[in-house]
């Protein structure tokens, strides 16, 4: 497909969007765990987690409205777009459920966002290598994290092993749709601007079978497949998550600090 | 930690103002089931681990996380050690007086009573 300069800035803005979207809502979940963790130092882990994902969103919205031309500030575009205009997967916009589901989720979300950072870093688009650089880092700690919390549960009590395993099994059915592309993702690939997310889709599911494996679970076998976040169309959830995330900067635009 | 029959119960966040026995526990959860583990930085290449606080895992690996993300999030450090708190032995406030007392009168120890020669540097 050969573009025009503005189709490939509006292209690269959607795909920056896309990005930023899954980093923003995921952030979000995570601040949800604030003083409700297991654990006071898990409390702080999540949150921390959640920071990280908040510093990527932070500069993939604020690209995303630079390049697409449209002017619109992270803020913007955080807090003034309706839940059909975010384009995150719907994995992420799951409720965080129990800890094991949380813990399950992070898993498979790290391991792909990781080997799409390591992967983006070579992107022809600088700003988006630039991100992806600071982020694998950020991504590689998530993963690990969640890492050896599958392993723990997975390999703990009778129950704690019900409980991981039903946290996998309740998000499975969304992880196909991280390797999904359409037609704006193939054009941007042929430019060498985004990574084909078909690419990601060995390495991240070796890496997740191997620790649901050592963790003595079972890779859930799912038959139905959800998806549509990147057109917009999105599980129930994300209509009560927005409205909390967004209700204060509706409420008093403008507002500072 | 399991509430053993005959083990003294106390009360929750109980500070000494509330019997502690025949009270039972608020609930069947111990209030805490991970140890505690004292945690020590290096805040940079050429300088000594320093203690700077504990925190709670459930074994050495997660203490280490634990550690790096409730203790070094604003860069305080580049290398970490945890220890098992039950794994140290410390002296007792009951022996200060044994321990540390008898260096007070003894300011020979401090070297203080040389002329430090003009010239000499990085004493």
């Amino acid at each position: 497909m050969t573009w025009s300069d503005s189709d490939k800035s509006t292209a690269v803005g959607a795909y920056a969007l896309r990005l930023g979207d899954d980093a923003l809502v995921l952030a979000h979940r995570m601040a949800e765990w604030i003083a409700s963790a297991p654990e006071l130092e898990e409390d702080v882990a999540l949150a921390n987690i959640g920071l990280d994902l908040l510093g990527q969103a932070r500069m993939l919205l604020t690209y995303a409205g630079e390049v697409d031309g449209t002017g619109r500030s992270e803020d913007d575009l955080a807090y003034f777009r309706d839940e059909r205009e975010f384009v995150n997967c719907q994995l992420v916009e799951l409720p965080n459920g129990d800890f094991a589901l949380t813990m399950a989720r992070m898993l498979v979300f790290a391991a792909y966002q990781y080997e799409l950072y390591d992967r983006l870093c070579s992107s022809s688009d600088e700003t988006l290598a630039a991100v992806a650089a600071k982020a694998v880092k950020e991504v590689a700690y998530h993963r690990d994290h969640a890492t050896r919390w599958v392993l723990r549960l997975g390999d703990g009590t009778a129950k704690s092993q019900q409980r991981m395993q039903a946290g996998l099994d309740t998000i499975w059915p969304y992880v196909a749709e991280l390797f999904e592309a359409d037609e704006l993702v193939h054009g941007l690939v042929g430019g060498g601007i985004a990574v084909d997310p078909a690419e990601l889709r060995d390495p991240t599911t070796d890496y997740l079978t191997t620790v649901i494996e050592q963790a003595t679970l079972t890779v859930p076998d799912t038959s139905v497949w959800h998806t549509g976040g990147r057109r917009g169309i999105h599980t129930e959830a994300l209509g009560y998550l927005l409205a909390e995330m967004q209700h204060l900067a509706r409420t008093h635009p403008g507002a500072p600090w | 930690m399991t509430q053993s029959p005959g083990h003294d119960l106390s009360a929750e966040g109980g500070h000494g103002a509330v019997p502690t026995t025949g009270v039972p526990a608020t609930s069947g959860r111990a209030v805490r089931d991970w140890p505690l583990w004292e945690v020590f930085v290096r805040a940079r290449r050429g300088l000594s681990h320093g203690h700077v606080g504990s925190l709670h895992a459930p074994d050495a690996e997660m203490a280490l996380r634990n550690a790096r993300d409730v203790y070094t999030r604003r860069q305080e450090g580049v290398s970490i050690w945890v220890v098992p708190a039950a794994a140290i032995s410390a002296s007792s406030p009951d022996e200060k007086d044994a321990f540390f007392d008898p260096a007070g009168d003894k300011v020979y120890r401090h070297p203080t009573f040389y002329d430090v020669p003009d010239g000499v540097e990085h004493l």
